[in-house]
């Protein structure tokens, strides 16, 4: 079974429609990235995966469980707000612009959410969160607050924030965009980890070479349809579409 | 933000400052007559204990006006924050109406209002309608008024990024904003606020046009009476010292949310 299953998503902002019908399916241990131009339709792939936005038509299910299903005409049905909660524990999302919590340190940032949303022991929490912080290289910093910390370490915190509740898919967007080349590859290698570890993720991503490194499928969106999709071997070095080739030469 | 007047040599000044005008308008109260140096001193120190103990009462008024105001307009400001915040239109402009109402006239016109609006609009009695009472709910309407403008921009300074993290972790809409938002935004208005209430502070004296029997409502009576501006400056000193100790609080809680940025 999948642990992502998106089929046919449509997503207009007013008469903009970014995404024309996109299908993404992640399977458990996979690691997907998302390339293309900007305004291609990447990001708002990511943020109708995580619930951030509400698709138009079409239907996503997280390990079987529909999120949302298609109704009359392929309109997307949205299943409870109890439902889509109890959904969002299968997934982790790592933003861009870290996004931690200024008014909690390290560690509360990491286990309020388990706690008070769902409710997990206490002491397991934290037993997790330290282990997690650990292995991000940042065992000393429980106790800091985000402001105190490098912009590669304010990202470390907020994947192990991504991590605790152990979520089906972790998915990134943009995870490197904020950050300086050497603090960049800071966060690439803790992700590099992650896939060797064989989490399932799902990536947008600017850099190439990582993509390639880290991923077993690349998709390539232009104008909000998948344009090209398979293993980086086949997409970005041997890409048989045109628009993907143009789009590569230009990084190159 | 540390505030550099809260020193104690600038505490020493200000009330040297404050000692001195009270001698110079003594001196001028009793020019007249002809007195010995040593009966003006035991005088002048009569007159400006009995003055004091007077004000006394005014001031628990006045005391008591502050915090009740602030107890509910904290509170109210944050609904019709709310309210001016909500999708919902017909809310949205009355809170707006509300605002630009209470911020647009005076708080002295609104407190006559608030008195006698009763007694004109539905023939109430004003006898069970005591002008404390009043003179709370008037000040609590005005101060919600501007605690709504400074919630509201507090809020929308939030970085969406903050409710969007919050959202993926699976926060409810309550927990999101009083776990997540609020405190950063309490952090975010305090300056503004501390403004508020230091000129609330100043602002309990308007009671007096209700005849609520404040401090300064006494003073002026005092001033009446005696032909002297004595009281005057007693009642200056009550209100500096009062709000002396309101900046300090404040600044000690500018100081304890420090911890984070």
């Amino acid at each position: 079974m999948a642990v992502l299953e998106i089929k046919n998503l449509h997503k207009s902002f007013g008469e903009l429609e970014v995404l024309k019908g996109v299908d993404l399916s992640v399977a458990k241990g996979e690691v997907v990235s998302i390339i293309g131009p900007s305004g291609s339709g990447k990001s708002t792939l990511l943020r109708c995966a995580t619930l951030l936005e509400r698709m138009d038509k079409g239907s996503m299910a997280y390990l079987g469980d529909y999120a949302v299903s298609e109704g009359e005409n392929g309109k997307s049905i949205y299943a409870s707000n109890d439902e889509l909660r109890r959904l969002k524990r299968h997934f982790g999302l790592v933003f861009q612009n870290f996004n931690l919590f200024p008014h909690y340190s390290v560690i509360k940032n990491i286990v309020d959410a388990p706690i008070t949303v769902q409710h997990r022991n206490k002491d397991e929490v934290y037993e997790k969160a330290r282990l997690l912080l650990d292995k991000m290289g940042l065992k000393d910093r429980e106790n800091y607050y985000p402001h105190q910390l490098s912009g590669g370490q304010q990202q470390r915190v907020s994947i192990a924030r991504a991590l605790i509740n152990d979520p089906a898919v972790l998915f990134f967007d943009e995870p490197t965009s904020a950050l300086d080349p050497e603090l960049t590859q800071e966060v690439l290698k803790i992700i590099r980890e992650l896939a060797e570890q064989k989490t399932t993720m799902v990536i947008v991503t600017h850099e190439m070479n990582f993509a390639a490194e880290v991923s077993n499928k690349i998709i390539f969106i232009n104008e909000g349809l998948i344009v090209e999709e398979g293993t980086p071997q086949e997409v970005i070095y041997s890409p048989k579409i045109k628009r993907t080739q143009e789009f590569l030469a230009h990084l190159k | 933000m540390r505030r550099a007047n809260l020193k104690p040599s600038f505490i020493i000044s200000a009330l040297a400052v404050f000692f001195a005008s009270s001698v110079v308008v003594y001196a001028a109260d009793v020019a007249q007559s002809d007195p010995s140096i040593g009966s003006c001193i035991v005088e002048f120190w009569q007159r400006v204990c009995s003055i004091v103990q007077i004000l006394g009462k005014g001031v628990l008024y006045s005391v008591g006006l502050f915090f009740l105001t602030i107890l509910f307009a904290l509170p109210f400001g944050l609904l019709v924050a709310f309210a001016r915040m909500s999708k919902n239109p017909i809310l949205s402009n009355i809170a707006r109406v509300y605002i630009s109402i209470m911020r647009g006239t005076p708080l002295m016109l609104q407190l006559l209002i608030v008195y006698f609006g009763p007694y004109y609009l539905f023939g109430m009695s004003l006898k069970n309608y005591p002008e404390f009472m009043a003179a709370v709910i008037a000040f609590v309407l005005n101060y919600s008024a501007y605690f709504a403008e400074i919630y509201r921009s507090g809020i929308s300074s939030i970085p969406v990024g903050q409710y969007e993290a919050a959202n993926v972790l699976g926060y409810s809409k309550n927990q999101t904003f009083f776990k997540i938002i609020l405190p950063q935004v309490i952090k975010r208005i305090l300056p503004p606020v501390t403004n508020e209430v230091i000129t609330l502070v100043k602002d309990t004296s308007l009671a007096q046009v209700i005849a609520v029997i404040e401090t300064f409502t006494i003073a002026k009576q005092l001033a009446n009476a005696q032909a002297s501006m004595l009281p005057l400056i007693c009642a200056g000193v009550y209100y500096y010292i009062f709000n002396f100790i309101v900046a300090f609080a404040m600044e000690r809680i500018e100081k304890k949310l420090n911890y984070y940025r």
